[in-house]
């Protein structure tokens, strides 16, 4: 289609495979007898955690405390009893301090109606307030605390509240589930960030890959009578990071090294807003979200709406386990996402989804030297040149990465995914950052 | 999950395109096949031989600096497809001795003494080609005529552009145009190519004198390979499609040779500026081969579109330099090879530009 917004740099276009789950509606995951929340789920600190062993935890109670500005609160996603407080792996390698929890007591939220909360009255920083204390965080997968994000900085005007839904990760369509059954409780979620944010306008940018979910949030937008201007875009990875979307969505680049609200938007995606809505509305905190468990390697994929701290396993099972033995089990999308070699590793905050790829989807092959192809440089969304800069990592000339613009990397998996002789390059880039942190610490 | 699974755990991105190194390098040679399987119907089965001495030594070379560094690249494509086009550069006639060598030297010289694939910083094949085409000069200048225009007593005659360059050194007459002066000075031309350019001639009210059929699908002497612009133009169809060659280079190669042809490609016979003869040149000689499979060579072409678009337009001009004023009737290997020397150059002023 012509005409369609998209983002103007770089881009590639991976196999969708979305039509796995995108007309499977959000089903509550069974509930295992065994939980694992663990105290680092979000960007930033870890959160404090209050319980010991031995100790009862209820529905939704607190367990894991903000402990600063940038960091979240933890909930426990069941009652039950404390049974171990011991270090896990998380999907990205990180070592972080988890909770078991063993399922005992009753529910006191689970299958029970709820009040409507009349949010109306609420001042903003009420709802900041509420938005924090839930523990909501970017639910779309860089799991950044939502309160801090929807914090205007003095002196700064919100012109555009740009809404997430353009989920442009091949496979996840939790998003578009989100957006299809929920578009009203999404509607009064942007509104309850309009009422912080209060921003001139208000858009929601989907890709055209679902236009289904375009019509109902049209439609919803349209019932309400509420501002909002659904933005059609055209597919392309990776369309859902915010820099690209903000490009796509109003023509506008974020500067290097900057966030949006320097440009003066804020950008927040679907999931989150429906956690916002769940958080101030119906005063639950998060201990739940929708992902999707998909991929080759899944007899019965399906959207699930699971509880922080499940253990993959048990959803894999729900899905009528491997159909065939996976080349690897990834957590979030084929593009960014994480591979586990545990299958008890839990469900966090920024779990969007689980895949079993198969070697057919992974599609490896044997790596060469660099044939200078230049794919990767045409690929990038951020106007990088990924192969350059992995020869100066390569060499540990990190100073020299920095200065084209390594710390622009987004790590968003574009140059990766095209490189033909399968150079490693996002891992390079990792490298680099890292190294390059080191040193301004050591310095 | 009691079961034990062998699971990768990998850096993302958890999946990949389609094109590897190998697939990209064996894509190509299957385009280039057509083309050769012409080449050794029209010029026996002498060009057969050629092709498998120069692929055979490229591979062996290949698998010999596999040995000594420890490496396993052979089946990666890349050795069969310098040595397919090695090959495709040679007459049918040439001594065996002389693609070997030309093999030998692109993987041994050129190729692994830069580090192998990716390292080299000129076309091996190209390199290979022009290293042995300055040590035996004769023999790679006598060609074989093609079946459709051997006569009894001719069994090697000179390629258009050989016979252009000698027959102009004393030529003093009017004529429009190169074609036309092949046609007066009694250069062969098959019996379909006569029936072709006439009935072209009538439905399009056109005046081009006969040549351009034989020229376009190759029934002419010439480089095994490098003859048919037909069928090397068929294989760019899947090559496009696949997107393993883009139009940068091509384009701007044809365009700006084209350009500088059209404008002083007429005077050296006796006609104004602007009246150059651009499907002659286009359809003569190795540019087909030269623009959509040598230039393009992925290790020895720039990175970014804008370092491409320079990349090709200087191999155009060279390419006119050399082949109108220089005193060789081809000059397509040698203009490929001086642009790639300059890459290096190239990428480091063509830097693309950051967002943000």
């Amino acid at each position: 289609m012509k005409g369609l917004k998209t983002f103007s740099i770089g881009g590639v276009h991976p196999p969708g495979r979305k039509y796995l789950t995108d007309r499977k509606e959000i089903i509550n995951a069974v509930i295992p007898g065994t939980f694992v929340v663990p105290m680092s789920q979000h960007l930033g600190a870890p959160s404090e955690c209050l319980v010991s062993v031995g100790d009862k935890v209820s529905e939704g109670m607190l367990i894991g405390k903000s402990s600063g500005f940038i960091s979240s609160n933890i909930h426990s996603p069941v009652p039950g009893t404390v049974k171990e407080i011991k270090d896990i792996y998380l999907p990205n390698g990180m070592l972080s301090k988890a909770v078991v929890i063993e399922l005992e007591g009753e529910f006191d939220r689970l299958g029970k109606e709820q009040d409507a909360e009349d949010w109306k009255s609420f001042s903003k920083e009420d709802l900041l307030g509420i938005i924090a204390e839930s523990g909501i965080v970017g639910l779309g997968g860089a799991t950044f605390p939502a309160n801090v994000k929807f914090m205007v900085p003095k002196g700064k005007k919100v012109e555009f509240l740009v809404i997430n839904g353009v989920e442009c990760e091949p496979y996840l369509t939790a998003d578009h589930r989100l957006m299809l059954e929920r578009a009203d409780m999404i509607l009064e979620g942007i509104r309850i960030i309009a009422a912080i944010v209060e921003p001139e306008r208000i858009a929601i940018g989907i890709e055209i890959n679902k236009p289904d979910a375009i019509e109902a949030m049209e439609k919803a937008a349209e019932k309400a009578a509420f501002p909002l201007e659904v933005v059609p875009l055209k597919i392309k990875y990776p369309q859902g990071d915010e820099k690209q979307l903000l490009k796509a969505v109003t023509g506008r680049e974020v500067p290097s090294g900057a966030l949006p609200i320097e440009i003066g938007c804020v950008v927040s995606n679907v999931g989150t807003v429906h956690a916002v809505y769940e958080a101030v509305v119906l005063k639950k905190p998060l201990i739940e979200r929708v992902l999707t468990v998909t991929g080759g390697g899944i007899k019965e994929p399906k959207n699930l709406k699971a509880r922080i701290g499940t253990p993959i396993s048990s959803l894999i099972e729900e899905c009528g386990g491997f159909s065939e033995v996976p080349e690897k089990v990834v957590v979030g999308g084929p593009m960014m996402g994480f591979t586990i070699y545990d299958l008890d590793t839990p469900v966090t905050k920024g779990t969007s989804g689980i895949l079993a790829l198969t070697s057919k989807e992974v599609k490896n092959a044997a790596r060469t030297s660099c044939i200078s192809c230049g794919r990767c440089v045409n690929a990038c969304p951020m106007g990088l040149n990924p192969t350059t800069l992995f020869k100066f990592i390569d060499h540990g000339e990190y100073d020299e990465a920095e200065k084209i613009g390594l710390m622009d990397c987004k790590e968003c998996g574009s140059c990766g995914f095209i490189c033909p002789a399968r150079i490693p390059l996002i891992q390079g880039m990792r490298l680099g950052k890292k190294m390059l942190r080191k040193k301004k610490v050591k310095a | 999950m009691s079961e034990k699974l062998n699971l990768l755990v990998e850096s993302s991105p958890q999946i990949h395109n389609s094109d590897s190194t190998a697939s990209i390098m064996w894509t190509v040679t299957i385009c280039l096949l057509p083309a050769g399987l012409w080449g050794i119907w029209i010029f026996g089965s002498r060009a057969l031989f050629v092709l498998v001495a120069s692929i055979a030594a490229s591979v062996l070379s290949e698998a010999l600096m596999n040995y000594m560094v420890k490496r396993r690249t052979l089946m990666d494509g890349s050795a069969f497809l310098t040595g397919l086009l090695i090959g495709y550069n040679m007459p049918a006639a040439v001594p065996l001795y002389v693609p070997v060598v030309a093999s030998i030297f692109a993987i041994v010289v050129v190729k692994w003494m830069f580090g192998g694939l990716g390292g080299n910083f000129m076309n091996p094949a190209l390199a290979g080609r022009v290293f042995v085409f300055f040590s035996w000069t004769s023999q790679m200048t006598t060609w074989t005529m093609p079946r459709m225009l051997k006569a009894a007593d001719t069994v090697s005659g000179a390629t258009p552009l050989g016979f252009l360059k000698t027959g102009l050194l004393d030529f003093n007459g009017a004529v429009s145009g190169p074609a036309q002066f092949l046609t007066q000075q009694g250069y062969p031309q098959t019996v379909t190519d006569g029936k072709v350019m006439e009935w072209i001639n009538s439905t399009f009210h056109t005046h081009l004198s006969g040549g351009y059929y034989d020229l376009f699908m190759g029934n002419i002497p010439g480089s095994i390979g490098e003859v048919s612009a037909f069928l090397l133009l068929l294989g760019t169809i899947y090559l496009f499609y696949k997107k393993i060659i883009t139009w940068e280079v091509p384009v701007s190669y044809l365009a700006s040779f084209g350009l500088l042809v059209w404008i002083f490609g007429g005077r050296r016979y006796g006609l104004s500026f602007f009246s150059g003869d651009i499907l002659f040149n286009i359809f003569s000689g190795g540019i087909i081969l030269g623009a959509f499979y040598m230039a393009t060579d992925m290790v020895t072409s720039p990175l970014t579109r804008k370092g491409m678009i320079i990349f090709g337009v200087g191999v155009g001009f060279l390419t006119f330099l050399i082949r109108f004023y220089g005193s060789f009737p081809e000059g397509v290997s040698l203009a490929i090879i001086l642009m790639n020397i300059s890459v290096p150059l190239i990428d480091k002023y063509s830097k693309t530009k950051d967002s943000g």
